[in-house]
């Protein structure tokens, strides 16, 4: 099939950037999305031109590192899956493609569809950590955790911090985000002497990364390749609300 | 100022003064409409009732006093209200930047996109409905004293009653997402709670604006006349 691709093109932060048609031709159904990419760039640079840089690493869903908005959905328009699970056979002849980086002022762009995502890792540095006991391994199952708290927490850890709950949001807020990695250590014994101190500090190193404020809208659930249910982002909230007027636990 | 009070100046904090004030005005509006319905028993019931609620209290409050406790927090909840409204709207704005030539509506409901435009109508309404029913200062036929006369001749005017039918439609919409956004945003979730949220939200929405919204049609309809 042949397909018309309307690229977000930025060949530096200070860039203005504009978008720019490619013409992708041949392009077989059982390609992924960004082997489709990989193909328009090999003509490119055939040409002498840049290729499209877009950030890419495991192809497998599981890796977090890829991330576009494709026709104005962040990793396109299959749910549940990232972009490099995108597949072409989505697509007929013909049809009309626009790419667009994660736009939001927490991820400022580095050139084309590849953006700076430091600063959810800094969100993470500030609280995502516990406090364990250094030497021999400690026996297994010597922490009892209820079975209900450990698949909570399992749901929450399997974020994999992409961007697109960010991406997606009309506010782009990173509250989904900051829930799910404050959830997934509050939520289990091993996380519980930072619990209060892992709520306030996440919580202040979003604000001050620029993000907007959550309105509860709901599109970041909608847009997680990895399902993360909002209803961290109220545990989130609840945490915070004990933490700040000084209860913690 | 201490850490607490340090930590309301985040958006979660500045959420939960919008959530808290929101509960108040719930509580108001529900009780308000609850009250108008009285409308419906005639001139000397509704005339009776507006003039119990300046006696309310008594005679441990004097007279009008218990109204204008309530006024008083009511118009705290609302400078509260906006003030957060206003803080967060220009945080999220400044959050995105570079726009999208297109981002696809990805939220649960169409609702929570009409908070802003909503809330502002609803600030504009809050201000006319006093000058209109409570100091009378825009209705051409006002009589101090007569809330029933009042209300009837008001709604006769058709656009007067297309004023409330739009702010009691942009009432509705914003009582769908914030009851059910209010939750969220104190944290009250789990399971059970999450299954009774959305009947919850839509039934005040539709008891709260329905109600209200009989009124003018009852009386263009000469029902109440
Ligand atoms: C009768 C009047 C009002 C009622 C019953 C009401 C109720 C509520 C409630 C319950 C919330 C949810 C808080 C949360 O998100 O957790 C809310 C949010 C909000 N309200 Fe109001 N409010 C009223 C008037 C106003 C006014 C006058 C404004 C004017 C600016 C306003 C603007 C907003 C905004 C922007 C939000 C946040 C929206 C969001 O969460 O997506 N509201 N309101
Ligand atoms: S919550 Fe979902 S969308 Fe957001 S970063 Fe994690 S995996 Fe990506
Ligand atoms: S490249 Fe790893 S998730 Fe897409």
């Amino acid at each position: 099939m042949n397909l018309t691709l309307h690229v977000w093109r930025q060949a530096s932060p200070d860039d203005r950037g504009r978008f720019v048609t490619y013409e992708a031709l041949d392009v077989e159904a059982h390609m992924s999305f960004l082997e489709m990419l990989d193909v328009v760039n090999e003509g490119l640079e055939e040409r002498g031109e840049e290729p499209i840089a877009f950030d890419h690493d495991c192809r497998e869903g599981i890796c977090g590192t890829c991330g576009m908005v494709v026709n104005g959905r962040p990793h396109g328009p299959w749910k549940r899956t990232t972009v490099c699970q995108l597949h072409m056979r989505e697509y007929r002849d013909g049809d009309d493609i626009w790419i667009e980086p994660w736009r939001a002022a927490g991820f400022p762009v580095i050139r084309d569809l590849v953006v700076d995502r430091t600063s959810l890792d800094r969100i993470v540095a500030a609280g995502g950590f516990i406090s364990a006991r250094t030497g021999s391994a400690p026996d297994a199952n010597a922490i009892p955790v209820p079975k209900a708290h450990a698949e909570r927490a399992m749901d929450a850890a399997s974020c994999i911090g992409c961007g697109a709950c960010v991406a997606a949001c009309p506010n782009a807020s990173a509250m989904l985000f900051t829930s799910a990695k404050v959830a997934h250590l509050n939520l289990l014994p091993q996380g519980r002497p930072e619990k209060a101190m892992r709520v306030i500090d996440m919580v202040l190193q979003m604000e001050a990364e620029n993000f907007g404020s959550c309105t509860n809208h709901g599109a970041c659930e909608t847009a997680c390749p990895k399902d993360i249910s909002v209803d961290f982002i109220a545990l989130l909230n609840r945490d915070y609300l004990s933490a700040a007027v000084g209860r913690s636990g | 100022m201490g850490r607490g009070a340090a930590l309301f100046r985040t958006s979660i904090g500045l959420k939960i003064t919008m959530a808290v004030s929101g509960i108040v005005f719930v509580g108001f509006v529900i009780g308000h409409m609850f009250g108008n319905l009285k409308v419906y028993q005639g001139a000397e019931v509704f005339n009776h009732y507006a003039e119990g609620l300046r006696e309310f209290g008594d005679p441990f409050f004097q007279y009008g006093q218990t109204l204008w406790i309530a006024r008083a927090v009511l118009i705290v909840a609302l400078a509260a209200h906006v003030w957060s409204a206003l803080k967060l709207t220009r945080q999220s704005r400044a959050a995105r930047d570079e726009r999208y030539r297109k981002l696809e509506a990805l939220e649960f409901s169409r609702a929570s996109r009409s908070m802003r435009w909503g809330g502002v109508a609803l600030l504009a309404f809050v201000v006319y409905h006093l000058l209109h029913l409570t100091f009378g200062a825009v209705h051409p036929d006002f009589i101090a004293g007569d809330a029933y006369h009042n209300l009837v001749t008001g709604f006769q005017s058709v656009p007067v009653s297309a004023v409330y039918a739009v702010a009691m439609l942009a009432l509705g919409l914003h009582l769908y997402h914030g009851v059910w956004s209010a939750f969220q945003t104190l944290g009250i979730s789990g399971p059970r709670v999450n299954r009774m949220r959305r009947p919850l939200a839509l039934g005040i929405a539709l008891v709260v604006a329905g109600g209200n919204l009989s009124f003018p049609v009852a009386v263009l309809t000469g029902i109440v006349a």
